[in-house]
């Protein structure tokens, strides 16, 4: 039958709703402010939005989205190829360009369509693409549909990458590697000078999705290859404005001038309606914003490193360093629901991860962090999983 | 060169531990339907594969391979 492989689903989301739990589509009914607001009717601190530079709510940002959308109308109606591509879309395309220091750039509707639309379009049958193996799920969506060889390393292993770059003999010159800055998940860095080094050794191309790291990492926010001094050895660069930037849409940034080329065969990107003006409006403020405040950056860290020593002080399983994205891994589900809607009824809305979004068999308490949360806010995270934890419902890490 | 029967042996000697339900490995064994490997078990089963033979196995062929004997084959053409 056609809806059989959707049973196991359903019988999840019935176990679910007879729990009384709602941890996939939480309905936030009110935004209080950039931390805070009202989820499934209660008050909370939001620590699971990917809102790490506190920018989704700035009255900058929220005046210029206003201005937009008095000028521009609420919007395009039209994809970039057709009538979509106003003023404030190229604006936006030089500014991401400058903001990295490089010449190209094309502006998507979602960093999800970035993300997938490059993956899909940059290698094809015939070529060959290395990529992580806890790559975020647009990655493969993107590669599957490319009709390019696909072999994933294991996830941040140098030396796994080298062998297969190895393996493939002269066709490595001409392989597509992708990799991610921040991986969502965990919050675990890419070990991008190794994985630079064995690019320059081998030769090919290396995709970079800074999604996760844009805004939370480098001298100037521009990402985890920033901070690792390899930006010259990635030839193009994803991201998403849905995070650090506060509103929607994705980029690719690259100093090779195909890409404009490129962008004409990008089926994410020709066929969708290109995002409002109110969103480009507020998305270049934001931009702005970002290369101009770098003290947000710092209190981003701050608070990252604060709730991961609260939570590791706990013994609980959270990963090998501090980062805006601190997840706590669990072996049981039933256990990790429980633990979630506990956490909202203390006021702590987080994400609930399960398998195959979570990169192994574990269950996750993902928290990502805000340089708009204060101190406080942080200390009341931390005591609601120390709560958790001394009822007996958390459990802690055998490591600790 | 390699035949397919050497192939065919390493492959189920390497499932071997992987092997929870104890069952009979030969060519028409099924690694998800009879076996029951999860798709994490099934790249932790590749990588052995990959690494005894020096070898990529593209993500690409997998949708095409249910059994140990399917997966023998496609290891001996990338191998030649």
């Amino acid at each position: 039958m056609l809806f059989d492989k959707f049973q196991d689903m359903a019988d999840f989301q019935a176990e679910l709703a007879q729990r009384q739990v709602t941890p996939f589509g939480a309905v936030t009914e009110k935004i209080l402010s950039a931390t805070e607001g009202i989820v499934e009717g209660r008050q909370v601190i939001l620590a699971g939005t990917n809102n790490y530079l506190g920018l989704s709510y700035d009255p900058r940002c929220i005046k210029a989205a206003q201005d937009a959308a008095q000028q521009w109308g609420t919007g395009t109606t039209g994809s970039r190829l057709a009538n979509g591509s106003f003023a404030e879309h190229q604006a936006l395309e030089s500014e991401i360009a400058a903001f990295y220091g490089l010449d190209h750039a094309i502006v998507f509707s979602t960093g999800y369509a970035a993300t997938m639309g490059m993956c899909a379009t940059l290698a094809g049958p015939g070529d060959v693409i290395l990529m992580d193996a806890d790559s975020h799920a647009s990655i493969y969506s993107g590669v599957k549909q490319s009709g390019a060889e696909i072999i994933r390393f294991k996830h941040s292993n140098p030396e796994d990458l080298a062998k297969r770059m190895r393996r493939l003999g002269d066709r490595a010159g001409q392989a597509l590697i992708i990799a991610e800055g921040i991986y969502s998940m965990l919050g675990d860095v890419a070990p991008l000078q190794e994985i630079a080094a064995i690019k320059r050794e081998y030769g090919g191309y290396l995709l970079l999705d800074e999604a996760h790291s844009m805004g939370a990492l480098g001298d100037t926010g521009r990402g985890a290859a920033q901070a690792a001094g390899v930006e010259a050895d990635v030839d193009f660069t994803v991201g998403t404005f849905s995070k650090s930037l506060g509103s929607i849409g994705g980029f690719c940034v690259s100093r090779h001038a195909e890409l404009e080329a490129i962008r004409f065969c990008i089926s994410a990107y020709i066929f969708t309606a290109s995002s409002s003006p109110s969103i480009i409006a507020s998305t270049r403020e934001a931009l702005r914003i970002i290369g101009q405040e770098p003290e947000r950056r710092t209190r981003l860290w701050d608070n990252a490193n604060r709730l991961y020593q609260g939570l590791k002080s706990l013994g609980l399983a959270v990963g090998p360093t501090a980062s805006p994205v601190v997840a706590v891994e669990m072996v049981d589900r039933s256990q990790t629901i429980d633990c979630w809607k506990a956490l909202l009824e203390a006021g702590v809305y987080v994400n609930l991860v399960i398998p195959p979004a979570s990169p192994s068999t574990n269950f996750l308490l993902r928290n990502s962090v805000s340089a708009a949360h204060s101190s406080e806010q942080i200390d009341t995270i931390i005591a609601a999983y120390a709560g958790l934890r001394d009822t007996g419902l958390l459990p802690v890490s055998q490591d600790s | 060169m390699t035949d397919y029967q050497e192939y065919l042996d390493f492959l189920c000697s390497a499932l071997e531990s992987q092997n929870k339900k104890n069952i009979p490995l030969n060519e028409n064994t099924a690694l998800v339907a009879d076996i029951g490997l999860s798709s994490l078990e099934v790249m932790e089963y590749i990588e052995k594969i990959e690494d005894h033979f020096d070898i990529s196995i593209p993500l690409n062929i997998l949708p095409d391979v249910n059994t140990i004997g399917e997966l023998a084959h496609k290891v001996k053409e990338l191998n030649l």
